[in-house]
């Protein structure tokens, strides 16, 4: 079965309003975040997850020889090219279209499949753009924060984004249901794995590991939605010297 | 010709001094970032998770080029001017070892990535700066990672660190800010050491 967009937006736009209606009944002290009692819960629902997520994405860290990391991490980056290259063109940065559309024809072939980055050999550096961004840069706000449970933080706009991402990709659209759930499964772990590594950190850094990450992901994304380019917020702040 | 030799070759001593006393912003995280890495590579303590060898590594060759006082201003916000220097001085030493931890706990992480340095533009004048550098690792995404710096007197230090767009001292603002709304400055000086102490406790 294929995932029907109308369905999900609807399902979706659900889920908001039923939230939006029991907004009372949340514990909201922070203006970002109205939500923060649904979250919480899904973020719980997510940590009890991880403890069999986790095990897995360790297990295949430790198993799998790096040049097979390598080649399976720029596998599914190369399907990630071509939709930063669609997303990159709505956005109306075209240089940087044409460069990823050069990245996906370059790792499609003289890469193998995508299996080797011979496109950032050659100079073509790589991007990442996805659809929430592509709202942002439209001039779509964040609304509020939401944390799902599989998928993980979302702001509103990015939620929708998500749908937009999954619905147009082609890892979903593999008619063969084994194949297609055996990659999407392979994404999801090799996932997992490249953030094996921040988990200590954040763990450690935290004094509430729902505030941190939420923090760091509105952060990150204001980040990635202004290409990095964003004003830095404080330097200015002499009076906090 | 000889004159202009001469001249030349005293602007070159002139240029060599001048930037053997101060070192470009660029550069300092350059010689800083490379001296810990040639560590991290040939120790294999620290590349097993061994903290404290990393936290060592960390106050020795990094500690110097940070200014923490500046860095805990930041995530404080607006409610650092209401601390007394005293408070100033304990907040600023618990936030420290903190940011310590956390940069050490990174670094137990390296595994075989590279730095890639971008060229900054900075100018003569400037006090300001900020480097940019980039994280490569073979078959994933590579991280951006900045530094902004200040320069005080001839020196230049940082007063923050941005990872993947995510500064590790402002994502503390809500969290401290909420903590100092609660219990005060003195609960947020609590709540810091309290936590460091039980990091400290739990260390293997």
């Amino acid at each position: 079965m294929k995932p029907s967009l109308s369905n999900s937006v609807s399902c979706l736009a659900c889920a908001v309003a039923i939230l939006a209606g029991s907004g009372c009944a949340t514990t909201a002290n922070n203006p970002k975040d109205p939500f923060e009692g649904f979250n919480r819960a899904m973020f719980a629902v997510n940590e009890g997850l991880d403890v069999i997520v986790k095990p897995v994405a360790q297990g295949y860290d430790a198993a799998a020889p790096l040049p097979v990391k390598v080649v399976i991490g720029n596998f599914f980056g190369n399907i990630w090219d071509a939709w930063t290259a669609v997303n990159n063109l709505l956005q109306g940065k075209a240089g940087q279209a044409v460069s990823d559309v050069g990245r996906v024809l370059i790792n499609s072939t003289a890469g193998i499949g995508g299996a080797f980055d011979v496109a950032s050999e050659v100079g073509l550096t790589k991007h990442s753009e996805d659809f929430g961004q592509t709202l942002g840069k439209w001039g779509i706000g964040d609304g509020p924060y939401f944390y799902w449970p599989i998928i993980g933080p979302r702001t509103t706009r990015d939620s929708f984004g998500w749908l937009a991402d999954t619905y147009f990709d082609p890892v979903w659209r593999i008619d063969n249901i084994a194949w297609r759930n055996s990659l999407v499964a392979t994404r999801y772990i090799d996932r997992r794995a490249s953030l094996l590594p921040s988990d200590k950190v954040v763990e450690e850094a935290a004094f509430d590991k729902y505030d941190y990450i939420r923090d760091a992901y509105l952060q990150h994304r204001r980040s990635e939605i202004f290409d990095g380019a964003l004003p830095h917020e404080l330097s200015d702040d002499d009076s906090l010297r | 010709m000889k004159s202009l030799l001469s001249l030349l070759f005293g602007l070159l001593l002139v240029l060599g001094s001048a930037s053997a006393q101060e070192l470009a912003p660029d550069a300092m995280v350059r010689q800083v970032t490379e001296d810990v890495l040639t560590v991290v590579r040939q120790d294999k303590d620290i590349q097993s998770g061994n903290t404290r060898k990393a936290i060592d590594l960390v106050e020795s060759k990094v500690l110097p080029y940070f200014n923490f006082q500046r860095m805990t201003a930041l995530a404080v916000g607006v409610d650092w001017k209401k601390a007394t220097p005293e408070q100033k001085k304990r907040l600023s030493e618990e936030f420290k070892t903190l940011l310590v931890r956390t940069y050490s706990n990174a670094l137990t992480s390296y595994k075989n990535q590279t730095v890639v340095y971008k060229p900054s533009k900075v100018a003569a004048g400037d006090a300001e700066a900020v480097v940019k550098t980039e994280i490569v690792q073979p078959g994933n995404r590579p991280v951006q990672l900045d530094y902004s710096l200040e320069k005080l007197g001839d020196s230049w230090k940082v007063y923050d660190v941005i990872v993947a767009g995510v500064s590790l001292v402002t994502n503390y603002r809500d969290t401290f800010k909420q903590e100092v709304s609660n219990n005060g400055i003195d609960g947020l000086i609590t709540m810091l050491s309290n936590r460091n102490k039980q990091l400290e406790s739990g260390r293997k």
